[in-house]
């Protein structure tokens, strides 16, 4: 089954569109898809007639026009109509966005969906989810696009289960910084679900990292899941809900006590080589740092640079307790580092690791520092608690150090406080593809994710 | 592969929902895994006639489908030393509900260990090792796999144990044998993948571990709700 017309359509049919309604989701999805994506769009409705000036189709049927996606938001009881329709007339994928079926105990209308598609091997999303969004290919959230909040393209890809879950976790990517190629919601993933999009997403070249939003898989779903994402060759990480929804039947096996649903779905996944993301901010930390590093793969030896003793000494409690090391330099690498300062500090900085640089440290400092870290043996990554405001630096750094970055190949991560005034920082960092965390345990979320990911 | 011996005890124990200790034992035996040398005697003179043969001192247990936990109703006597023990126990349990015999095994001695199988919902058969014991359940050291298992695995899931130190030779206690343990966790593995249609559960605990040898010392086997109503293999977890 090729997914490919519903992540790149060239031309979308909206299927529903309201005359008198005009948050209706169809008229929603058909304005911001014709208005702002390079899609041919068109709306149907079987009464016909004229939205905003566009012409109303009486059915997909009379659209001059090969469609390769279908959106389909009629009431429940009618799509399995327009679907049959959709597939006789050559469509060649659909989103199903209308409620009302086996989350509303309509299980039967559901799977006749199911037959008619699997019947003509034509792929649909949904029913009840929102859909597909890539940014500058095409939208059918039904969200009015000046509401939403959109990160930038990138190659972070989200599948959720969630359509709720999953705009939320898009205003956090676009706050961080962190880039999609496409955000796609199943809803009750009645046909198309996580395996078939994570076959396809592992062959999508706009995609370099896969996330997945799961509530749970149905009976068994999950066993062939994370046998096809060992075989990944992008990482792939898991947000699970319902982690404490322990089962309490079988009370009579100690293994079955033992073994609750959410510890074997843990275990299960890190036997896989999946990341799991606990929370929202490791999901976020992980996305940024595999994104911009989704090849590299380091033992847990973080070297710390700071212009504060506090900041420093903060990260390496954080690491540690995470289960990082931060070796201690030996006596000639301290004063092979200390001769690179600026005079000024020279005789103040802390050198041994955690590196203070001190609140006089001036921009070349901070670029000496980070030069001497990527030829040192004993440390594999480079944490950077940048502060902004400190007097001898300027918004430059950050650009400058992801060059520093670019010359050596050994993973810097920042902390910058994440607030307007800093953006040209941070951005010179992200821009240049190095990862900038807005607290320092993000930062180390971000380091330690470096190590767990496989080889690709 | 199951044997149709094998398939034959499993639907033997369908009319209890489970299979007993000597059940699961004969089956455990059948699929190549270490068990005690164990006898089930119907009664009192067979149980002599049978501990003759093993030899004292030796371990009885009560044998009643309408017994799961034999422990929490003193059906399990450790140490029986002769016939005058041995028939004190019988008259002492001889009266639980659903009496069905005893079983007597040689003593075996070792660390003990949890190993187990279960349905799970989402992934099918996945398994269990965890230092065992009355008190595995409070400390939950258990690590987790979905099989099948290859030897590394084996080796990873002593690495998570927190209390994996205790097996190799702690304050001078002898270290269990890790090429048995793996020996017996691979083969597990692959039963329980064969078993997944019938059954809802497998407890080995313990299993015995010690430097020369891994023992299945005491084993229950959860037949699953399909398996028990239909008598067919259930179709979601078969192949």
């Amino acid at each position: 089954m090729n997914l490919s017309s519903l992540f790149s359509p060239q031309s979308v049919a909206v299927i529903g569109v309201s005359a008198s309604n005009d948050r209706h989701p169809a008229n929603v999805i058909f304005s911001k898809n014709l208005l702002r994506y390079p899609v041919r769009t068109y709306a149907v409705n079987v009464k016909g007639g004229f939205l905003d000036g566009e012409q109303v189709f009486t059915s997909v049927a009379a659209i001059p026009d090969s469609i390769d996606l279908a959106v389909i938001a009629v009431r429940a009881e009618y799509v399995p109509a327009v679907l049959a329709e959709c597939i006789d007339g050559a469509v060649k994928s659909a989103i199903i966005i209308s409620g009302g079926f086996a989350e509303a105990g309509h299980e039967e209308l559901q799977a006749s969906l199911v037959k008619l598609a699997a019947g003509a091997g034509f792929p649909f999303v949904g029913p009840n989810c929102l859909g597909i969004y890539s940014p500058g290919v095409v939208d059918t959230f039904f969200l009015p696009a000046e509401r939403m909040v959109q990160p930038a393209a990138g190659d972070v890809a989200v599948v959720s289960q969630s359509g709720g879950i999953l705009v939320d976790l898009l205003v956090k990517f676009a706050r961080e910084g962190v880039g999609i190629s496409s955000a796609i919601s199943i809803g009750n993933k009645a046909y198309i679900r996580e395996l078939q999009l994570l076959e396809f997403l592992d062959a999508d070249p706009r995609t370099g990292v896969i996330v997945f939003y799961v509530e749970g898989f149905s009976r068994n779903e999950g066993r062939a899941f994370v046998q096809r994402a060992a075989k990944c060759r992008k990482p792939v990480i898991v947000l699970k809900a319902g982690k404490t929804s322990e089962g309490s039947r079988a009370v009579s096996s100690h293994t079955a006590s033992l073994a609750g649903d959410y510890r074997v779905f843990a275990s299960v996944l890190a036997q896989h080589g999946i990341i799991e993301a606990r929370n929202e901010l490791e999901l976020v930390s992980f996305c940024e740092a595999l994104s911009c590093y989704p090849d590299t793969v380091i033992k847990g030896r973080v070297g710390i640079i700071s212009g504060s003793g506090g900041h420093g000494a903060m990260a390496v409690d954080v690491c540690v307790g995470g289960g990082l090391a931060v070796p201690r330099f030996s006596e000639a690498v301290q004063q092979s580092l200390r001769n690179k300062l600026s005079e000024n500090i020279r005789t103040i900085a802390s050198v041994a690791n955690p590196v203070d640089l001190t609140g006089s440290a001036v921009e070349n400092d901070f670029i000496a520092a980070v030069e001497a870290f990527c030829q040192i043996p004993d440390i594999d990554s480079i944490l950077l608690l940048m502060l902004p405001y400190l007097p001898g630096i300027s918004s430059d750094l950050g650009a400058r150090l992801s060059k520093v970055y670019r010359r050596h190949g050994k993973p810097l991560i920042a902390y910058v406080p994440h607030i307007e005034k800093y953006r040209m920082l941070i951005e010179g960092f992200e821009l240049n593809r190095v990862p900038v965390a807005s607290s320092i345990e993000s930062a180390v979320l971000m380091t330690h994710v470096l190590r767990r990911c496989r080889l690709c | 592969m199951l044997t149709n011996e094998m398939i034959a005890m499993l639907q033997a124990g369908r009319k209890n929902g489970w299979l007993m200790e000597p059940e699961a034992k004969r089956l455990f035996a059948a699929a190549g895994l270490p068990v005690p040398r164990f006898a089930w005697a119907g009664d009192q003179q067979e149980s002599l006639q049978c501990a003759a043969g093993i030899g004292y001192p030796l371990v009885a247990k009560v044998v009643s489908p309408a017994v799961v936990h034999k422990s929490e109703v003193g059906g399990v006597a450790v140490g029986i030393a002769d016939n005058r023990q041995l028939r004190e126990f019988y008259e002492k349990v001889s009266g639980l509900a659903g009496f069905a015999g005893l079983l007597l095994e040689e003593m075996v001695a070792g660390t003990e260990l949890i190993v187990g199988a279960k349905i799970d919902y989402q992934f099918g058969p996945v398994m269990l090792l965890g230092i065992g014991g009355t008190s595995v359940e409070i400390y939950g050291d258990v690590s987790i796999r979905m099989p099948p298992l290859t030897s590394e695995d084996v080796y990873s899931m002593l690495q998570e144990l927190k209390g994996g130190q205790l097996l190799s030779g702690y304050r001078g206690k002898e270290a269990i044998s890790k090429e048995k343990l793996v020996r017996v966790l691979v083969a597990f593995a692959g039963l329980a993948q064969d078993m997944a249609p019938y059954i809802e559960s497998i407890d080995l605990n313990p299993l015995l571990c010690s430097g020369k040898d891994c023992i299945i010392a005491d084993a229950r086997i959860m037949l699953g709700e399909v398996f028990v109503k239909t008598g067919g293999a259930d179709p979601s977890f078969a192949g």
